[in-house]
């Protein structure tokens, strides 16, 4: 009897949650659809932002971006976060950009 | 009359444009080929084109196309009684708004998902797209000053809904701040986001804000209208991910539920319509039915700017070109459906005919406060929800439209600008803050130029919008006509919507221009006429594109 009612309990639980997944691939479809493009560009415009600065420290140039990096900071902060935890230091490393 | 028959007879009616003439439209007449690689594959990019669920594509369609006018235009056209306004509803959706949407994305998606401005420079000329443009900046012009006063007006008559209005700003910018950084799946914030709006609609009442009479010797409507057109320009220069695309989601959610509530409210409480079916008895000064009920109501029966929308982003999302019926035909149902919503609310929603009467007591009244009113009234008897509760409900889901389509519609005419910016090379104007200034200023512009010290010019030139708006339509129309004709297929069913079009919308100006002169209205007048040769010039195209088009067929068979 419990044999048969655990395969049976699975393949509901299985269902639902397909079903589930299912719902929440729709729920974020329509929330993204609109403004996907709009949304990707955002971004592509901040990496692009990112590599300037990057190339620019590389070379030694005079960053020109310097003046837009304000506005990037909450935008980066994260990201900053994550980097220096895998680059080791515990803290950041840099006094004007605190982040923990 | 019991408003259940006219529901149902208008659901029905549409469903049937949809299951029968739609199919036939798709098949005979747009050819719709399953194998056709839609651009969405073709240019795949992750970005603009990306092939989407046809389901999913259509949520994003209908929420985009849907605003207040559906609302506003059938609300205000009940006062020639209801049967005018149904019937336009009912038969505009089914051979109008049907028709266009679906073909506009058609048309797009056979020409590389080219925007409906670029495909009538293409198709039509250089000439026409050039109307188009100013056609376009004109529209956009008028949605931004009208719906800035119909939400202050509503601000002012429905102070409960102030608190739940603004409150839903502040709710979208925490859940946007909640999916941004994935702290919680999007079910479960779209669950809080719809919970925390209907909490803020039950607190409403409690806290209603009044705007005084008279503040720095300006009305409280023209405060009002200043205010919204400040949180426009900040919204319209906000990134969308932090306050258009939550904001918008909660709103296409909000709006599926309260059409749920009022057409499960109508079914229970089973209204009669206490409006004459024609009203004889129309107050002094309401122009005549034909043609300005062709034009009063355009979102709902058929608008051009939902061509924007379908050649716009909706073409390059579509997966299969067999989903453009279900996406544009019934994206335009669903419009039909929320503009049905509003002539049941705002005809059957009074106890007595003097009540409708009062609200009507001139041309331009009632509109969304008749909607409002109607609709709680049936929401109140029907489901036995507090009638102030209801009617913040109603004033909410209005106010929340009309202000995602002024974040939207301000966006875009600061692109505008800034495109000119490009085209004449003007710095100055390239710079979004400046561009914006120049979008607001116009619409200010408009807003007060036209309405003087109260600001409410906007709703003086409705009007004026319908025939802009039909204007677009009418070239998205020729745009696809001329398509058939090249492609040698039937194209009386685009040529017939476009001639009544253009006939409706070029008497409706002519008569305004009359009224327009004899109250020495000028800045209307001038409007008036620049609109006026638009559309004689939309139909001399026509005329010529159709012309050479048939030569250019008839040299090919010789």
């Amino acid at each position: 009897m419990r044999d048969d009612s655990t395969p049976g309990s699975s393949s509901r639980r299985d269902k639902l949650r397909a079903w589930l997944d299912q719902a929440r691939f729709f729920t974020e479809e329509v929330y993204s659809a609109r403004y996907r493009g709009a949304i990707a560009r955002a971004r592509r415009d901040e990496d692009d932002l990112f590599m300037l600065l990057v190339f620019s420290e590389m070379m030694g140039l005079e960053n020109p971006a310097g003046y837009y990096t304000l506005e990037l900071q909450p935008l980066l902060l994260e990201r900053f976060h994550d980097w220096h935890q895998r680059m080791g230091m515990e803290h950041s490393p840099l006094d004007h950009f605190r982040c923990c | 009359m019991s408003a259940i028959v006219l529901l149902v007879v208008g659901l029905a009616a549409m469903a049937l444009g949809y299951f029968v003439y739609s199919k036939f439209i798709a098949e005979k007449i747009y050819q719709l080929d399953p194998d056709f690689k839609t651009p969405a594959h073709e240019f795949e990019d992750g970005i603009d084109y990306v092939p989407t669920n046809r389901f999913v594509l259509w949520g994003h369609h209908f929420t985009s196309v849907a605003g207040a006018a559906p609302i506003v235009g059938p609300a205000i056209a009940v006062i020639w009684g209801w049967a005018p306004a149904f019937l336009w509803v009912v038969f505009g959706t089914i051979f109008f708004a049907g028709i266009h949407d679906f073909g506009a994305i058609w048309a797009s998606v056979r020409n590389k998902a080219k925007s409906v401005g670029a495909l009538t420079g293409d198709v039509v000329g250089k000439r026409a797209r050039s109307i188009f443009m100013i056609v376009i900046f004109l529209v956009l012009l008028m949605v931004n000053a009208v719906f800035a006063v119909v939400i202050a007006g509503l601000m002012m008559n429905f102070s409960s809904a102030v608190v739940p209005v603004w409150g839903a700003i502040i709710v979208a910018l925490i859940i946007g701040q909640l999916i941004y950084r994935r702290v919680l799946s999007l079910p479960l914030v779209s669950i809080i986001g719809v919970a925390a709006l209907y909490v803020l609609i039950g607190i409403g009442p409690s806290v209603p804000i009044q705007m005084p009479a008279e503040v720095a010797g300006m009305s409280g409507n023209a405060v009002w209208i200043l205010i919204l057109f400040g949180y426009a320009a900040i919204a319209s220069l906000l990134p969308v991910w932090m306050l258009l695309q939550p904001r918008d989601y909660i709103n296409g959610l909000q709006l599926f539920i309260g059409l749920l509530i009022l057409y499960g409210a109508l079914v229970l409480l089973n209204p009669t319509l206490v409006a004459p079916a024609f009203n004889s008895d129309v107050p002094a000064g309401t122009p005549s039915l034909i043609p300005l009920l062709f034009v009063t109501i355009a979102c709902g029966a058929i608008s051009g700017f939902h061509g924007l929308v379908s050649s716009g982003t909706t073409s390059k999302q579509l997966n299969k070109e067999t989903d453009a019926r279900f996406v544009g035909y019934f994206g335009a149902v669903g419009e039909g459906m929320l503009a049905l919503a509003a002539i049941l609310a705002a005809t059957a929603g009074f106890a007595t005919l003097g009540d409708w009467q009062a609200m009507y007591s001139a041309f331009g009244q009632g509109g969304v406060n008749a909607f409002v009113e109607g609709g709680a009234f049936i929401i109140h008897n029907g489901l036995g929800l507090p009638e102030v509760t209801a009617a913040t409900l109603l004033t909410v889901m209005a106010a929340l439209f009309a202000g995602t389509t002024m974040d939207t519609g301000l966006r875009l005419q600061r692109y505008i600008f800034q495109e000119w910016g490009d085209i004449y090379n003007q710095q100055w104007m390239k710079k979004p803050a400046i561009a914006t200034g120049l979008a607001v200023g116009s619409c200010l512009l408009l807003a007060f130029g036209a309405g003087g010290a109260d600001g409410s010019g906007g709703l003086i030139i409705w009007p004026l919008f319908g025939t802009t708006n039909q204007l677009l339509a009418g070239l998205t129309l020729l745009v696809i006509t001329v398509m058939l004709v090249r492609l040698k297929r039937p194209m009386w069913y685009t040529l017939a919507p476009l001639c009544f079009l253009l006939v409706m919308t070029i008497l409706a100006l002519l008569i305004q221009l009359r009224t327009f002169w004899n109250q020495g209205n000028m800045f209307l007048l001038v409007l008036d006429i620049v609109v006026l040769i638009a559309a004689i010039m939309v139909a001399m195209e026509c005329a010529a594109a159709l012309k050479r088009s048939r030569a250019e067929m008839a040299a090919q068979h010789d």
